[in-house]
């Protein structure tokens, strides 16, 4: 068993965890954050993706001692404090980028590790940058919509009263 | 001319039939707070690990459990000896011949093993971990057998066999006439007088369903009840069978899906795992949980498709089409699960799809091989129909030198045909084949494309490009219960649903359609609003709970709006007509005098006056006041059985690159438009048609489950089954016509399977009209660059033949003069 202390959707967390335990299982079946899900066992799929120090990864390819002294985002913690949802989340609903949802959080977690990346992706980047999560239901076209709206609200300028 | 505005009379609202509302079910989605079943945790919870069979065809020696026991952490461990007694055997719903065999299905293995993947001892501990980490202690000694592996091969005389119990490998021959049927003309004559007949041999692959969510199941013990929850598309049925299967009685046993993700068939099963966790559960009397693992997932959750289809047409030289014969051989798998054997049979009634054939013959045979069984997958024998219709509709049109358009405008049923009886005797109620395609042509920009395709074969370009089409139907809805009755489904077609209404005036719907995707919550919601006149946002849609929603038939076969909902539209009409009792006493009025609208009862011609249904509600809860001859509640329920299928078609069209010289194949443009009837959600809607297309493509450019020689599947996992991704797929461009059904009071028709069903042919044909001038006949699926090249470089259809124990290779012939067919195209036993 080793210690690790983690920060996970702001809140600290020091467990136990055994050396082989994956973050993902450590999130799920230590923390109880289960809306991090697991699709696949070949690190094909991307259900799993969440934010460590900010950039997206499959947490199902991290062992939860790598994580140790990290900060960790997941779905549950994306919206803000108020439940305001990130413009991500929000275009997803939008734009009906979703339908079981199984792939969503995943979808979601790299999606915005995408649009930091690349602010103002064309359809193609979207496409690409999104190859490493499998979506079995949409047939991603209204993902890449979804992307591509969260985009333009993202870049927007923050005035107060502007026309969505 | 000018355009006055309506005068506005009343202030109606938006209605919510047609709107393109945001989900409902979104909110939890997006931010996690789900509830899959892998999420639930019990005290005390135990989790379960399965020995699955390295080897497809073996019987068993001995199981020696010993060391896995004693690993730290394992509770128990049973081999399928210690369930031989009470495990039962799956069940299969669908005998579609009287003497079909069934080898009975074992939830885990006693004697012999038949498929790789197939249980043959479970473990119980404390942790996942511990579970997984006992399955390589336990020890079986397998005396292997040889494999069956090859359906063409096993329906033979000169064969092993999967079962050595049986007789052989065939479990059933089910043959559709329409001329014994008394729907059509004599085959024989059609073809004997035909002046070109075309045959051909498709291979429609194995494919895996792929849904994102593994399989998971958790069941509680508590005294003598039993609560599942599984990933499953149909609690209700599921709860049934479990009950016949375990003889625990069904009063006993609550099946719940929670949040489903995903299953186009997939999950329309009751699976071993189910029976497995409910026996561990019942002999511990403790509560237990299974998820699979994806590879688990792929290896033993039931496969789709998997037919050689033998397909001839006979037609006069202006392009008449005179009769078809369809002969398919159908790969089971090793057992017959729920609907293994119907799966084909269904496609029985759809390989003459929108065409005025005068005569056809169907035959099929279910073959057992040692592979994973087959069972629903997305559309489940219609897809396979579609395919091998707009297939030879194609080669047809090649023989008779006609454009492939044309020849498909002379035989579909034109759209003031309708309603129309086709030659295997369904009642076609309604469509616009014509309105469909001309749109369809539009949206893809046809002429420009012609064009295009024109100027690459003159130029010989490297990169030639083709057009492909499916003018498809389908039969969903399924289904009405007499119909289902007279095919031997072991159930009915009905969907149950009911209505509370809330004395603070919300709304609760109860449905028997169990969503994992669909979004029910959201429709039913928009037609209860509308019905009901109460907002969208006070409706609830209870569902996936045999506790919660007791009766229901759950989700498949495109059938939840067009049953489920209806359901839904006539307990709301009952629940209206309670209340105008209610309010017709309260406010001192006669019925007849009241109109119901916007949700308010009023007096006609009695402005001001009025009583909303919701007030109706609180009143009918308190019950100080009400008529004599009623009961003191307004909720109502309904059941509702349809007359007929439904029968969505559209018009699809793909324009495909394919490089001459790598074999890469690119899809240009994909254009489709899609006749559901009555679209209540268009978002919805919009999102099915993106989903199905992608699967069909797949299966056309990317998908096939294989098998080596020794009966191992090589795709076992998401690095070799090829599930596309984003950069993998083309955009959409979808439209709709709108041809209401008949068959049900809103006019929908379904819309799940459409874009799956449609797309696979459109696909393909549009790769061999880029190459057909350069001698390529046909390509096998999946078109990967390998096979287009191969089919480009040395002819034939650029199968794998050296794939021992996939699918038998064999070429398309081509019969032009009076013949019957070439015999290549004669399977093994059917002729
Ligand atoms: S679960 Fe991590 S990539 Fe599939
Ligand atoms: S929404 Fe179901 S897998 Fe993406």
């Amino acid at each position: 068993m080793s210690q690790i202390t983690v920060r996970v959707d702001g809140v600290t967390y020091t467990d136990e965890v055994e050396p082989r335990t994956l973050l993902v299982h450590y999130l799920r079946e230590q923390l109880g954050k289960v809306g991090t899900v697991v699709g696949c066992d070949t690190s094909n799929c991307g259900a799993c993706t969440v934010h460590l120090d900010g950039a997206a990864v499959k947490s199902c390819t991290v062992l939860a001692v790598q994580a140790d002294g990290s900060e960790v985002t997941t779905i549950e913690g994306l919206a803000a404090e108020d439940g305001t949802l990130h413009p991500v989340q929000k275009a997803f609903h939008e734009m009906h980028g979703l339908q079981c949802g199984f792939c969503t959080p995943g979808m979601i977690m790299a999606s915005v590790d995408l649009l930091k990346e690349n602010p103002h992706p064309s359809e193609s980047e979207i496409r690409e940058g999104i190859e490493g999560n499998l979506c079995r239901c949409t047939g991603y076209q209204n993902i890449v919509r979804a992307v591509r709206q969260a985009a333009g609200e993202m870049s927007a300028p923050e005035t107060t009263g502007a026309q969505a | 001319m000018t355009l006055t505005e309506e005068p506005r009379t009343t202030e109606t609202a938006q209605p919510e039939i047609g709107r393109a509302r945001r989900r409902k079910e979104d909110a939890r989605l997006i931010t996690g707070r789900t509830t899959w079943t892998d999420n639930m945790v019990l005290p005390g919870m135990l989790h379960l690990s399965i020995v699955r069979s390295p080897v497809a065809h073996a019987r068993i020696g001995s199981v020696d459990v010993s060391a896995a026991r004693e690993a730290p952490g394992v509770v128990a461990v049973y081999s399928g000896r210690d369930f031989a007694e009470e495990q039962g055997s799956l069940p299969c719903a669908w005998p579609v011949t009287p003497d079909m065999v069934n080898p009975g299905h074992p939830s885990i293995a006693v004697e012999e093993v038949n498929h790789v993947g197939e249980a043959v001892a479970v473990i119980v501990a404390r942790s996942k971990a511990a579970a997984a980490d006992a399955v390589e202690l336990v020890d079986v000694d397998y005396a292997v057998l040889p494999p069956v592996l090859d359906m063409e091969q096993a329906s033979t005389q000169d064969t092993d066999l999967c079962h050595a119990h049986l007789e052989s490998n065939t479990s059933f021959h089910f043959v559709f006439d329409a001329g014994d049927a008394g729907t059509g003309g004599d085959t024989d004559e059609a073809f004997s007088g035909a002046d070109v007949v075309v045959s051909r041999r498709f291979v429609n692959q194995r494919l895996i369903p792929a849904f994102m969510e593994p399989r998971s199941v958790v069941v509680q013990p508590q005294g003598d009840n039993y609560t599942m929850w599984s990933a499953t598309q149909i609690p209700h049925i599921l709860r049934v069978m479990l009950a016949m299967v375990t003889g625990v009685p069904e009063h006993k046993l609550r099946v719940i899906a929670p949040d489903v993700g995903g299953g186009f068939g997939g999950k329309l099963q009751v699976t071993p795992e189910e029976v497995l966790a409910l026996l561990v559960a019942r002999r511990l009397g403790k509560p237990v949980k299974y998820t699979e693992t994806r590879s688990e997932s792929l290896m033993s959750a039931h496969h789709g498709r998997d037919q050689i289809q033998y397909v001839d047409v006979a037609a006069d030289r202006e392009g008449n089409v005179k009769g078809l014969r369809v002969r398919l051989l159908a790969d089971m798998g090793a057992y017959l699960r729920l609907i293994t054997p119907g799966t084909p049979a269904l496609g029985a009634f759809m390989y003459p799809a929108i065409y005025k054939f005068p005569a056809y013959r169907f035959e099929l045979k279910g073959i057992f091989t040692n592979k994973t069984p087959t069972d629903a997958y997305r559309g489940a024998g219609r897809p396979e129909a579609t395919f091998a219709i707009e297939r030879i509709m194609d080669e047809l049109a090649v023989e008779l030198g006609m454009d492939p358009l044309e020849l498909r405008r002379k035989n579909w049923i034109k759209h003031d045909e309708f309603p129309f009886t086709m030659v295997a005797g369904l009642e076609y109620d309604s469509g616009n084949y014509e309105a469909a395609t001309a749109r369809a042509l539009e949206l893809i920009g046809y002429d420009e494309l012609r064009a295009e395709q024109q100027r690459r074969r003159e130029s010989g370009d490297p990169v030639q490009l083709g057009i492909g089409f499916s003018t498809f139907t389908e039969m969903c809805g399924i289904a009405p219960s007499r119909v289902l009755g007279s095919l031997s489904f072991g159930s009915g077609g009905w969907e149950h649903a009911s209505i509370r209404m809330l004395p603070t005036g919300k709304v609760e719907v109860v449905t028997g359609a169990t969503p994992h995707g669909q979004g029910h919550e959201t429709a039913w919601s928009q037609l209860v609003a509308d019905k009901l006149g109460v907002p969208f946002e006070d409706v609830e849609v209870l569902h996936g709970d045999t506790s919660i929603s007791p009766k229901g038939l759950d989700t498949y076969g495109s059938r939840s709006l067009v049953v489920g909902g209806t359901a839904v539209v006539k307990a709301a009409d009952k629940v209206v007509a309670k209340a105008r009792k209610v309010a017709a006493h309260l406010l001192e009025a006669s019925e007849d005098d009241l109109e119901f609208e916007g949700g308010k009862f009023s007096v006609r011609g009695t402005p001001g006056t009025g009583l909303s249904i919701q007030e109706v509600a609180l009143a009918i809860f308190a019950a100080h006041n009400y008529p004599e001859d009623v009961e003191p509640s307004i909720d109502a329920d309904a059941t509702f059985d349809p007359v007929n299928f439904s029968f969505p078609h559209g018009t699809h069209i793909c324009a495909m690159e394919v490089d001459t010289e790598t074999g890469m194949v690119k899809i240009r443009k994909y254009a489709c438009v899609d006749d559901v009837g009555t679209i209540v959600n268009p978002l919805i809607v919009e999102g099915q048609i993106h989903g199905g297309l992608a699967q069909g493509i797949a299966q056309a450019l990317y998908e096939e489950a294989v098998y080596d020689a020794d009966g191992n599947l090589t795709t076992g996992s998401f690095v070799d089954y090829l599930v596309p991704s984003a950069a993998d797929l083309p955009h959409f461009d979808t439209d709709n016509t709108v041809t209401p059904s008949t068959s049900n009071p809103m006019g929908s028709k379904g819309v799940g399977e459409a874009g799956t069903i449609a797309s696979t042919p459109a696909v393909v044909n549009a790769a061999l009209d880029a190459v057909r001038h350069l001698g390529v006949t046909d390509i096998r699926m999946p078109l990967t660059p390998e096979r287009v090249w191969r089919a480009l470089q040395t002819g034939g259809d650029g199968g794998d033949r050296a794939a021992a124990g996939t699918t038998a290779y064999g070429g398309a012939s081509t019969e032009s003069t009076t013949g019957v067919s070439t015999p290549a195209s004669n399977p093994g036993g059917i002729s």
